[in-house]
């Protein structure tokens, strides 16, 4: 599976002794499992983020160092986060200015009775070291951060990416992008946002906002926002493994279990949403041979598991719904009235109008293109669309297979004129040729 | 503990048109809110409402004009200063805030060095 972080924290070994990696691959393979259970289990101690990421970046330097003259240590995860906290008990032993700064506010464990029995922490006994990757993620996404603060926060702190490797992701300046994470951690420390895992009244909501970030992750890095690729495929890995390891830090929860059910059941498709050219691929035209069965079948386990009590949310529903698509051994075979049902379900747990219209893209596969049409008129006539590329997308191509090729073609333009992405914008190009231009010779 | 200024936003016109009854209905909800912020554990430093902002006058290197710096549908008509374990506590406390024509703001207090 793909290098994701599926194992948490220190006491997992991961794989040291089979084949003797060199401490440079060691460091870059630990920098990638376990940079946030590290950072997280540093800020504790430090007391401050820019601290915490200070020492954990000295403790990867140095284990470049020490991994190559003494071997990789059997546990680095458990190595680097004690260099790195003794090295922020160093610092603040010296520096005693740095102490009297505003200290991350760090909530005493009984505030967060979630770690019985979790598997990263004491569970094992092989350390005690407290699992701190929640509280992490949580105060990355507070709700008192712009989401743009918490996209970039979650980057940095979470998943251990530069500054510039963000910035690069969500096609920002370098000094734009340090200044939005500097802000952010600024209002953390000067507006006490404590570092812990939110209580009940609260969880769901702030649950929720930390699993739109991860999805947010995921759709930038599925559709870049602009450029000649269609996936980024690092940000698909970064949502993946976020995903997971929320799942396995708290595994009762179903929106988890949804998100991550969307994220693998969406990823199946990766390899087959282009042709080897560059074009783009729409689900009709994917070799479905092609899709990762092995994803496929997890995802759909997990959609059930989601589904089970009641109520699903936006994410479970989601997933079932790119289930169903999965389950489809060809597109014609494609269950739309499920489908549909379905899309009614999510309108009302979630009423957002792009998921109206995808709604109406099930509604005309179920009913016909008009009834398509109609529900696409409502939403002009709506407004909070404008400007979405998606919408004169849809209605283009329901018009198409109208026969109405001027107004297709109206609708084509001015999706056009929305898009930046290439290898969308070749397709509506194709598009478009074909209904101005002479009837195609099927 | 630490203290957050609640500044409550509100459109001063909406209550130059309230009757005495919606009047009587704000003063008891400040009343209730004083209650209810101790129940969450935080407490009340001082708070105050302010004269409208037709009362207020501006400074600007040292000139003097009638009015607020800024112009506004809805104004600063009055504040809390509130003691709050943290942000989400002082959120909590905020969010009972009355404010019906208007809403509130949350500012941390600076805190400077060896005060």
């Amino acid at each position: 599976m793909s290098g994701l972080p599926a194992e948490p924290g220190p006491s997992t070994g991961s794989g040291a002794g089979k084949d003797r990696p060199t401490a440079a691959d060691a460091v870059a393979d630990a920098h990638r499992r376990e940079w946030a259970f590290v950072l997280a289990a540093t800020a504790r101690v430090a007391g401050d983020l820019d601290l915490a990421e200070e020492c954990v970046q000295d403790a990867y330097v140095s284990a470049l160092e020490a991994w190559s003259r003494q071997g990789v240590p059997r546990n680095p995860g458990a190595w680097l986060t004690t260099a790195a906290r003794h090295r922020a008990i160093d610092v603040l032993r010296r520096d005693t200015t740095l102490r009297r700064k505003l200290p991350l506010l760090v909530e005493p464990d009984e505030a967060a009775p979630l770690q019985p029995g979790d598997p990263g922490g004491a569970g094992k006994g092989s350390l005690m070291i407290p699992d701190d990757r929640l509280r992490l993620i949580f105060t990355c996404c507070h709700p008192a951060l712009a989401r743009e603060a918490q996209v970039a926060l979650t980057l940095r702190l979470v998943c251990g990416l530069s500054t510039a490797e963000i910035a690069q992701a969500f096609l920002v300046s370098e000094p734009t992008m340090a200044a939005r994470v500097t802000r952010a951690k600024k209002k953390i420390s000067g507006a006490r946002i404590a570092y812990r895992v939110p209580a009940e009244p609260e969880l769901p909501e702030r649950l929720d906002a930390v699993l739109t970030v991860v999805h947010l992750l995921y759709t930038t890095g599925h559709t870049s926002p602009g450029g000649g690729d269609l996936v980024r495929d690092d940000l698909v890995d970064r949502a993946c493994g976020l995903a997971r390891m929320l799942s396995l830090l708290m595994p009762d929860e179903p929106e988890i279990r949804g998100l991550l059910a969307l994220l693998l059941l969406t990823g199946a498709r990766r390899a087959t949403r282009c042709a080897p050219d560059g074009r783009l691929l729409l689900l009709e035209e994917q070799d479905r041979s092609q899709w990762d069965r092995a994803a496929i079948d997890e995802g759909t386990a997990l959609v059930r598991a989601a589904l089970r009590g009641g109520r699903p949310g936006r994410f479970a529903l989601q997933a079932a719904i790119a289930a169903v698509h999965a389950q489809a051994p060809a597109y014609g075979d494609t269950d739309w009235r499920q489908i549909l049902g379905l899309y009614d379900l999510l309108v009302r747990a979630w009423a957002s109008p792009v998921v109206a219209l995808n709604r109406s893209v099930a509604l005309a596969m179920a009913d016909g293109p008009e009834a398509g049409l109609a529900a696409i008129g409502d939403l002009e006539r709506d407004g909070r669309l404008a400007g979405y590329r998606y919408l004169p997308a849809t209605k283009a191509d329901l018009l198409r297979r109208l026969g109405r090729r001027d107004e297709a073609a109206e609708a084509y333009r001015c999706a056009l004129e929305l898009t930046a992405n290439q290898p969308e914008r070749d397709f509506l190009s194709r598009r478009l040729a074909e209904v101005t231009g002479s009837p195609p010779g099927r | 503990m630490a203290e957050y200024l609640i500044l409550i936003n509100e459109d001063e016109s909406s209550y130059a048109t309230a009757t005495p009854d919606v009047l009587q209905q704000v003063m008891e909800a400040h009343n209730r809110f004083a209650k209810q912020v101790e129940e969450t554990g935080g407490s009340i430093v001082s708070g105050r409402a302010l004269q409208p902002t037709s009362t207020a006058t501006s400074i600007r290197d040292d000139v003097v004009t009638d009015g607020p710096f800024a112009e506004t549908k809805e104004a600063l008509g009055g504040y809390y200063l509130v003691e709050a374990r943290d942000l989400d506590h002082a959120l909590e406390i905020a969010k009972l805030c009355p404010a019906r024509f208007g809403g509130v703001e949350v500012r941390p207090v600076m805190v400077f060095d060896g005060m």
